[in-house]
This record gives C-alpha cells, sequence and structure tokens, in this order.
C-alpha cells in the first residue's frame, strides 16, 4: 500500500502495524511519531494499524538553540 | 558564589544560570565538549523529522546530551504559526517519554527571527491548558512579558537582540524594567555575542541566559563556553553584589590628608 512517510511517497506492505512498520526501519534512539497529525503513544505501537494513504511522521531530537 | 544561589525552573532548583542550545556545532564531539564545559544543566533540542535510512551509524544527539544528566528543553524553533508550535511541543512530550517543560517560540517573520507575539500568547494558553510548562521566547516589552506571566508560564525569556546576531544586549533598560515587574524567572534568550553581553544581562539582574549561537560560533566553540560560564556567574555575582554608584567626576581612591609633599 501506498503511504506518506515523513513527507515522500513510500511503498509498505499491507496489513502491517506501527510496530511491525518500525521493526523495518532500524531506527535508532528516541523518536515520536505521528498518523494523520495524531500522535501514536509508544505503547500503543503494537495495535496501531497503518492504512493506506496514511500520512506518518517520525521525529527525533537534534541539535537546536 | 553560595550553593544557595540557585535558579528555580518549574519547581527545580539548577545551580547553573547559563542555559545552552545544541545548534550548530561542528559534530557531535564538539556538541558534548562545550556543553560540558559550559556547566549548563538546561539544554534545548530541536524536533525534526528522523532521517530514515541515512546516518544510522551516527550517534544520536539525546545518546550526547543525554536526558539523565541534562533538562531536555525541547523548542518550537522554525514555527510561524500556533498550530505547528503545538504540534511540535505534543512531539516533544511524546519522544520524552512525559517531559513536559517545553521552550515556546513563534516566529514572525524570517529575516529577524522577532516572535509573533499574538500567536505566541495563544500558543501558550493551548500549552498551558494542555498541563504543559512552557518558558516563553518574546519580545522585550515589559506589558507581554507580565502577561505571559500571568496566564502561567513558568519563565519568561525576552531576546536581547534578533536570534543569532550576536549584537548583544540593545535595550537594557527594558530589560531591567521586565525583571523588576517580574515574579517568574526571566532569562535573555538570543542576541549574546560574548561574555561581556552575558555579563551584563546577569548584572541587570536576570535570572539567567540562554545562547546558543554566540557558543557554537566562536572560532573555539569550547573556549567560549568556558568564557561564558565565567561571565555568567561573575555578572549574577556582581547583581548580587550591589555595584557602586555612577558619578559624573573622580573620587579619589587614596586617602585625601596625611600628604608629606
Amino acid at each position: 500500500m501506498e503511504v506518506t512517510l515523513n513527507g515522500d511517497p513510500c511503498t509498505i506492505v499491507n496489513d502491517l502495524t506501527i510496530a511491525k512498520f518500525l521493526s523495518t526501519l532500524d531506527l535508532e534512539g528516541k523518536f515520536a511519531i505521528e498518523i494523520n497529525q495524531h500522535i501514536i503513544p509508544r505503547s500503543e505501537y503494537p495495535q496501531t494499524p497503518i492504512h493506506p494513504g496514511d500520512n506518518i511522521e517520525i521525529v527525533q531530537a537534534i541539535g537546536g538553540g | 558564589m553560595t550553593s544557595t544561589d540557585t535558579i528555580s525552573i518549574a519547581g527545580t532548583d539548577y545551580s547553573s544560570r547559563l542555559l545552552v542550545g545544541t545548534g550548530k556545532y561542528k559534530d557531535l564531539d564538539e556538541t558534548r565538549s562545550a556543553i560540558e564545559t559550559s556547566g549548563a544543566q538546561i539544554v534545548t533540542v530541536a524536533i525534526r523529522r528522523t532521517n530514515i535510512g541515512q546516518n544510522q551509524d551516527e550517534p544520536n544527539l539525546l545518546e550526547v546530551i543525554s536526558p539523565d544528566k541534562y533538562t531536555i528543553l525541547p523548542n518550537t524553533a522554525g514555527c510561524y504559526d500556533t498550530e505547528s508550535a503545538v504540534r511540535t511541543c505534543r512531539l516533544a512530550r511524546e519522544l520524552l517519554d512525559g517531559h513536559d517543560l517545553v521552550k515556546l517560540e513563534v516566529l514572525g517573520d524570517k529575516k529577524t527571527l522577532f516572535p509573533d507575539v499574538p500567536q505566541t500568547l495563544d500558543a501558550a494558553q493551548q500549552l498551558i491548558d494542555d498541563n504543559f510548562k512552557v518558558m516563553v521566547y518574546t519580545s522585550d516589552d515589559p506589558i507581554m512579558a507580565k502577561r505571559f506571566e500571568e496566564m502561567g508560564c513558568v519563565a519568561v525569556m525576552p531576546l536581547a537582540a534578533p536570534i543569532g546576531s550576536g549584537l548583544g544586549i540593545r535595550n537594557p533598560y527594558n530589560i531591567r524594567t521586565i525583571v523588576e515587574n517580574a515574579n517568574v524567572p526571566i532569562l535573555v534568550d538570543a542576541g549574546v555575542g560574548t561574555a561581556s553581553d552575558a555579563a551584563i544581562a546577569m548584572e541587570l539582574g536576570c535570572d539567567g541566559v540562554l545562547m546558543n549561537t554566540a557558543i557554537a560560533e566562536a572560532k573555539n566553540p569550547v573556549l567560549m563556553a568556558s568564557a561564558m560560564k565565567k561571565a555568567i556567574e561573575a555578572g549574577r555575582e556582581a547583581y548580587l553584589a550591589g555595584r557602586m554608584p555612577r558619578r559624573a567626576y573622580a573620587s579619589a581612591s587614596s586617602p585625601i590628608g596625611g600628604h608629606f609633599f
């Protein structure tokens, strides 16, 4: 299915939860996730499905003042 | 400096009155060295999209500036409207496991990075209603500073000069008026260029100074971090000591009597 990941179109397999999707990304450190501008608490990753057309944002802390 | 001279922000006491950013450094090693040397206990970070599939071998900022060691202060830098600022703070709170202290800035103009104060007021209210503890970047307007205090911001942070300009304390009279009126910590945020600027802010009675570029863009950032630490402490001590009155003419330091010549 087609989703938008951090502003870019992205094709991922169907029937994914956030937890399964994240396991394919190999992310390090702390991050936070929004789907369609709703924050998904970390505890809900395993049971939150991703739907076609979802707008997924994954953010982290970087240098700033 | 006595160990009891602390700054209290949102119920936590800090011995360092210097708050630092983590932007513009050459690399994370330099970031770590400069911040350690500064003695800062509150450190700002920005929230941005993760680079998926890129640089995964690079250490993460929060591994270098650990939330176990520092109070992390996520900012809303780059936000030009209420909605994106509030959204950024909510993401930061999730990212930092419920940590609710944020630095709010809503910018009005790319050239000056001056704050959009009406939208900052709106965003501050939404964040306070959502149980955030808001440290707010604003103009050096005493009336607005008081307004932010009254609505419940935990610290008010007027600019001394535009962000990243290094122009120093452009309006010391406004900063002093803000300090005199305040019942929450007042921190100069933005505009400091070198150590004397930081000392002046503290001599005016500010509770602290938040800076990034003045350290990160120095030729030797780690040495400048050391200088800023001392300037903040020196300025604070001078403020507490109470400076001598200014006189228009000289006042001899040696006794006037007892001359043998």
